[in-house]
């Protein structure tokens, strides 16, 4: 997958990833993708929490060695 | 759409409770919703300056010179050992890159969230509002709160 934007997020605690996550994706443009970076595990159920909530487009996380990439979309304004 | 709205009561001025109300609080936001803190009794706390003291009369001085002001200077509400403990905890929040309170309050601030403050704590313990800090939403009574609340789906008490 080819992120437009990464944003590192490694050794932050909740609920700091989805803070960043959310200032974030408001300066990006509709249809780009954001990766986020992160070691904290709550990300793996926070992030779908808030695309859910935001209605955003979560497009999943891979996972290595305790270090989380995870993909958001960006489907509206 | 109209956004939800997330109210919470911060009647505590124990540093670990005000933690937990602004993790709610900011993840709220970035949730999208509407966000409202109203800060009465303890919890004034958080929203006042540091100063030696404050109040109208004696009883309101003695009161807050014991009570004191300040994001930055509130007890923990378990082991607080004469300051021992939040001193241990601020390190530790640190060493763990969890914001203070005083980075969350400029947050939140930041971030829309409404930081309201309970007139009638203001009024019985001698507050003005040169007293509080700058970002304040507004000074209201319960009814204007409540008003909100029956407007939410959520709201909590901490």
């Amino acid at each position: 997958m080819k992120p437009n934007k990464t944003l590192d997020c490694f050794g932050l605690l909740c609920p700091m990833p989805i803070v960043k996550t959310a200032n974030e994706m408001k300066k990006m443009k509709v249809g780009e993708v954001l990766e986020v970076l992160a070691t904290d595990i709550g990300i793996k159920g926070d992030m779908p929490a808030w695309c859910k909530a935001t209605g955003q487009e979560y497009l999943g996380v891979e996972e290595k060695e305790g270090e989380y990439k995870v993909y958001v979309k960006k489907v509206k304004e | 759409m109209e956004k939800e709205k997330f109210n919470i009561v911060v009647f505590s001025g124990d540093m670990d409770k005000v933690l937990a109300a602004f993790i709610l609080a900011t993840t709220a936001a970035s949730m999208n919703m509407e966000v409202r803190m109203f800060f009465t009794f303890w919890g004034l706390n958080v929203l006042r300056k540091k100063k030696f003291t404050s109040g109208k009369n004696l009883l309101q001085k003695l009161m807050n010179f014991m009570n004191k002001g300040g994001a930055g200077r509130l007890p923990l509400s378990r082991f607080n050992m004469l300051g021992m403990g939040p001193m241990m905890m601020k390190a530790m929040m640190k060493q763990s890159k969890v914001p203070s309170i005083e980075e969350f309050v400029k947050m939140s601030v930041d971030m829309g969230i409404k930081l309201v403050a309970c007139t009638t704590t203001f009024s019985f313990m001698g507050f003005k509002e040169e007293d509080f800090i700058d970002g304040i939403d507004s000074y209201t009574g319960a009814a204007t709160f409540l008003g909100e609340v029956r407007e939410g789906r959520v709201s909590y008490f901490i």
